[in-house]
């Protein structure tokens, strides 16, 4: 049917799929007038503050409470004790570990959870926490994973010291948590022994912390009188914290109620069950007040779930010519103290082997072993779905080491390397199929872009003149939208997601989801969805999230989800209103459905102009004039259980130029291209972008979370902490192809993360481009001023020009 | 993140100002921008029973024109030492520095006066007012002292200020047609301080180097002025030869902390290479 200007006049009125329309959640954001944790006030509400450990292992030899008590405003402090009866005073993670909900006899970390101060105001239970005595032991701590296995190692958790698992398999020393491998082992082996060229390295992804601007927090409210409790909270998946507190609490999942309001940002970090919400929970209950506690900055960097922390060896094997012929990976992975990482429930290194990337390898092999060590727990995925970042890294780092060694163009040599277009749905090495990809397209383009061979020729006349320049490529492939059930649970929820719709008589609608906004747009991406669905303008479309009482059960937003499971679930369950829908507009239009066409927001009969009721009409008849045996109303839900993940691509590029004598680099250019299929709002998707990138530059440039020896943590403010201002932000080029997913409603995959897994390498791979022709195969992140000082300076190139 | 307690007193007048200082003594303590003051309070570093807040004193703001020299209110901020002209034409390095300090917000309270008392070797005015030879007006309970600043800084967070007097006034003396200066500062983001920073200003009789302060930001426990590096110059013609000896004499007085901003090696090399910056720049300028 040819569009007319009538019916693309329309379809514009709707805004719907594919319209750069404004955020419908921004006027209240950039009035301030967004409502989030910190801003619930109830009455009578009190406040906790915790005592935290000074050391990173000790013994605790005894706590005293008198002083606190007797401050006047203090209500209770709380500590393990306190807590045993209940049996609260250890937790269950998400990753089959325990968690000391409040530290039992020792602390495995510095700044871990000692007591919880509940007070009048926050300004007393700061005061109070001063006044709680604990008298601790110094132990040894361990700092560097390395040292978790040695013999001598001193034992972290006692708790499980002579337990042959903590939830993911089997154990071989006390401080080992699991090990985890995938691939075909003896192939892989047998490819390195018969392959022309082999490369392996070291590379470390660091520890560091999501540091969203909001820190985590709640707000706890248990009503005696009803038996119910409400508990407003930080979460990016408040259902399933329902769950875990009507586990822990044996309130009836019925009588508690969950609210995630505003979410000033999650990046993952407001994904799990923190000791601060078990503590407030339990003090409300018992005082029968609200309680809310809200970490500051320092708690947040310091306890609150960190990310990466993988200590890795890639290996390649490959022809002369460059072909890749196997991957070999090792990781050990530091996860703190406690295995408190956020992954679907059966995957201990998340989705790690999707380390073989964009290139078709035929062999890989790949194990995770994780360990114990002295630091807080997490293990959470920043920006990208679970360890994908880490798998990404490692083989867009490796490609080039390869490149080196062969002397080849870190280009060509991808190009070679690449699924085909023809190879899709693609069955990988390591067993993910992807579901859709042209990735040499998405290079090519980039290449002409930024004209390549210009920017190489540069790069030699610079490098003859001794000068830094470093290009850096990334051709990177993402798996998110967790996940098929099948696959992905959450201590046994399947990771399926909800959307529930309701047609109002007057044609407008609300739309609830089990997912959680966090700053990503929700609420105009979803109503563009069933915009377009339903023929009703987006305008008139009302998304709620968050609240346990009235959307439907989700797993909640993280890992790219939202769009490929939850956007899914509202295309879905929009095509059932419509199908309802069209059955009333037959009956009113006294046709078959079968003569119906459906026309951006009506139908029509077919051959008939002028007979047609548009969605408005039939959506008022729906409450008055429905064909007979059909039900009232117009509203369907839908729990959607996704095929296949989806696997958003990119080709990026990324130019430096780096300061001889000081360190800096500056980001001349960087050119990104994704492709993340069906693009619903694509300024939503280029903000998200940048955002994303924006963390990667964060992230490569110098976030880290640092430790000396002792254990202590270092940098735990935003004085050294790297927060990129719009000042350090480098300027962004922003391209896109559209390759759709083919097993998604509308072929949307997902794309906010991407920025993050594929700008990381980008970034790092230009920094050691700049020392590629020096024989500097790889030097790690953060690449900060320092950092890259002390290359320079190892290679003598900082030689003032008068010396 | 929340301090203890403790009184806060609000004088209209400086007199009123060093009286409240010499009745709480030791437990008193001045407040400024509070940009240095309540960030250590907050982290309950500093607990100090009674703040005396300057800021309704209105005499101690604003950059006033006294003939051959500039003098600057001790409550004048930062964004204030930006915007004066008077500066600009008198001695550009102080609001070029200043752009140098913090950020915007942190520089619409930070005050002058409260950078220069704080005696935090990363603050950035001291070593600028090493270099631009001013002097402290302070007044206590009995009465008013002059200081240079080369010599004001005794240790970190320890200078010859006394408990009981207020800074009141920062005197300048204004640069020459043939004065040179730069500030060169290296810092990890927008917000920080310096990883290593170096204050020039010199004169240049023709070719010759007539005059010249050097002095180091962050690179010691206080600002340290490098006179032998300054001894270099002295009466040269500045070259690159010389550029790198005195950045040499320069290094060799560093003695940095290690923190995350670098190891003693590389703060020492940055303070070398921003000298070097620096020195480069002030002869360009004073060239003309
Ligand atoms: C994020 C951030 C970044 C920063 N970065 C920099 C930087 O790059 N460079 C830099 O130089 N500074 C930096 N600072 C510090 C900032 O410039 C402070 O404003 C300054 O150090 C102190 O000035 P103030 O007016 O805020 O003083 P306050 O914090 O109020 O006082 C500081 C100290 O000086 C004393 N004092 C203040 N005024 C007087 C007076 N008139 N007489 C006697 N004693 C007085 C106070 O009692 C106190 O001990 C930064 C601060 C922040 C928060």
């Amino acid at each position: 049917m040819a569009a007319t200007a009538d019916t693309l006049e329309r379809e514009n009125k709707l805004e719907g799929i594919g319209c750069k329309r404004k955020r419908k959640e921004d006027g209240r954001f950039i009035q301030g007038k967004g409502s989030y944790v910190d801003d619930v006030k109830l009455p009578g509400m009190l406040f906790a503050d915790f005592v935290r450990s000074p050391h990173a292992h000790a013994r605790i030899k005894s706590i005293r409470k008198e002083r606190a008590l007797a401050l006047p405003g203090v209500h209770a402090v709380l500590t393990a004790d306190d807590l045993k009866p209940l049996n609260l005073h250890w937790m269950p993670t998400l990753a089959g570990d325990t968690q000391a909900v409040l530290a039992d006899e020792k602390v495995a970390f510095q700044m871990q959870e000692v007591a919880m101060v509940v007070a009048d105001d926050r300004y007393i239970a700061a005061d109070a926490t001063e006044l709680v005595e604990v008298e601790y032991e110094e132990l040894p701590a361990i700092v560097d994973p390395h040292k978790a296995m040695d013999a001598d190692a001193p034992v972290i958790r006692e708790d499980i010291a002579g337990k042959a698992e903590a939830g993911q398999g089997k154990r071989e020393h006390p401080n080992h948590i699991f090990s985890w491998e995938v691939g075909d082992k003896d192939g892989t082996d047998r490819a390195f022994e018969a392959a022309e060229v082999t490369v392996a390295q070291e590379m470390v992804n660091q520890r560091v912390h999501p540091c969203p601007l909001e820190t985590c927090g709640c707000v706890a409210s248990f009503d005696k009188a009803r038996g119910e409790l409400t508990v407003y909270i930080t979460s990016q998946a408040p259902h399933v914290v329902r769950t875990v507190v009507s586990m822990l609490s044996g309130v009836p999942e019925s009588k508690v109620r969950i609210i995630s309001p505003d979410i000033g940002g999650g990046f993952g970090n407001k994904v799990g069950v923190y000791p601060g919400y078990v503590v407030a929970i339990v003090a409300s209950i018992v005082l029968g007040r609200p309680v809310k506690w809200i970490e500051d900055r320092t708690e947040n960097l310091s306890t609150t779930a960190f990310a990466r922390d993988y200590h890795m060896v890639g290996e390649l094997a490959a022809d002369k010519d460059g072909r890749i012929k196997a991957m070999r990976v090792n990781v050990l992975a530091d996860h703190g103290a406690f295995n408190a990482h956020a992954q679907p429930t059966k995957w201990p290194a998340g989705f790690f082997s999707v380390c073989t990337g964009s290139y078709d390898i035929p062999y890989a092999h790949a194990r995770v072993n994780g360990v114990y060590t002295n630091k807080a727990p997490g293990g959470v995925a920043y920006r990208c779905s679970f360890r994908v970042t880490e798998a990404v890294y490692v083989i867009e780092r490796m490609i080039d080491v390869l490149a080196q060694k062969l002397g080849m163009d870190p280009a060509e040599i991808r190009l070679r390397n690449f699924v085909k277009k023809e190879q899709f749905p693609y069955q990988s090495a390591l067993d993910w199929e992807y579901d859709s990809g042209d990735y040499e397209t998405a290079l090519r383009k980039v290449m002409e872009a930024v004209d390549y061979p210009a920017l190489r020729k540069e790069q030699a006349e610079k490098r003859s003149r001794g000068e830094l320049m470093g290009i850096g490529l990334c051709t990177f492939t993402e798996i998110v939208g967790a996940g098929p059930s099948k696959a992905c649970d959450i201590l046994g929820v399947g990771m399926f997601d909800s959307a529930e719709i309701r047609v109002h008589p007057t044609g407008s609608v609300i739309a609830r989801m089990g997912t959680i906004t966090q700053g990503q747009g929700h609420q105009t991406t979803y109503a563009q969805i069933i915009a377009s669905e339903l023929g009703i303008p987006s305008e008139e479309i009302q998304i709620e999230e968050g609240d346990t009482s009235t959307a439907p059960y989700g797993l909640g937003t993280y890992g790219s989800r939202s769009t490929p499971v939850g956007g899914a679930a509202t295309a879905v369950a929009a095509r059932k209103i419509r199908d309802k829908a069209r059955k009333i507009a037959a009956h009113l239009l006294e046709v078959s459905e079968n003569d119906l066409d459906w026309e951006v927001d009506r139908f029509k009969v077919k051959g008939v102009p002028g007979q047609e009721k548009t969605m408005k009409e039939v959506a008022w008849a729906a409450y008055n004039n429905v064909p007979e045996g059909m039900e009232m109303g117009l509203e369907a839900v839908d729990y959607y259980d996704p095929p296949n993940f989806t696997y958003p691509f990119g080709a990026y590029l990324c130019v430096v130029d780096i300061d001889k004598h000081t360190g800096e680099t500056k980001v001349r250019r960087f050119y990104a291209l994704d492709d993340c299929g069906t693009r619903i709002n694509p300024m939503i998707i280029e903000g998200q972008i940048h955002g994303g990138l924006n963390e990667a530059f964060a992230v490569a440039m110098g976030q880290q979370l640092v430790f000396d020896e002792a254990g202590n943590i270092l940098g735990n403010t935003l004085m050294d902490y790297f927060l990129p201002t719009f000042v350090e932000t480098p300027h962004w080029e922003l391209d896109h192809t559209v390759t759709p997913s083919p097993h998604h409603p509308i072929g949307a995959k997902g794309v906010a993360e991407s920025p993050h897994v594929g700008g990381i390498p980008c970034f790092s791979n230009a920094v050691n481009d700049a020392f590629a022709h020096l024989g500097v195969t790889h030097v790690d992140m953060p690449h900060s001023a320092y950092n890259v000082w002390k290359t320079v300076h190892r290679l003598g190139l900082d030689k003032p020009s008068a010396a | 993140m929340i301090p203890g307690k403790f009184e806060y007193h609000a004088p209209e007048t400086l007199a009123d100002a060093v009286a409240l200082l010499g009745q709480y003594g030791e437990d008193g303590k001045v407040l400024a921008g509070g940009h240095s003051l309540l960030p250590m309070m907050k982290l309950r570093f500093a607990e100090p029973a009674h703040l005396i807040d300057l800021n309704r004193i209105k005499d101690l703001r604003g950059v006033r024109d006294g003939g051959n020299k500039v003098l600057i209110g001790a409550m004048t901020v930062e964004n204030d030492l930006i915007a004066a002209d008077l500066l600009w034409a008198k001695c550009p390095l102080v609001p070029e520095a200043a752009k140098q300090i913090a950020d915007p917000q942190v520089r619409n309270r930070g005050t002058i006066g409260g950078d220069v008392c704080h005696g935090d070797p990363g603050n950035d005015h001291p070593a600028i007012m090493i270099a631009v030879d001013a002097t402290f007006v302070v007044v206590g309970p009995e009465g008013e002292r002059k200081l240079p600043a080369n010599g004001f800084y005794l240790g970190t967070y320890w200078t010859q200020l006394e408990e009981s007097e207020v800074l009141t006034e920062i005197q300048i003396p204004a640069f020459n047609d043939n004065t040179g200066w730069a500030y060169h500062k290296l810092k990890r983001k927008t917000g920080d301080w310096a990883t290593a920073a170096s204050a020039v200003v010199l004169e240049l009789d023709g070719d010759v180097c007539s005059r010249v302060n050097i002095a180091l930001t962050n690179v010691g426990p206080t600002a340290l002025k490098a006179e032998e590096a300054e001894a270099v110059l002295a009466g040269q013609v500045v070259d690159e030869n010389l550029i790198e000896q005195a950045a040499q004499k320069a290094m060799a007085i560093c003695d940095p902390a290690e923190d995350l901003r670098g190891d003693v090696e590389y703060k020492t090399h940055m303070a070398g290479e921003m000298t070097r910056r620096a020195i480069r720049q002030a002869v360009q300028r004073a060239r003309g």
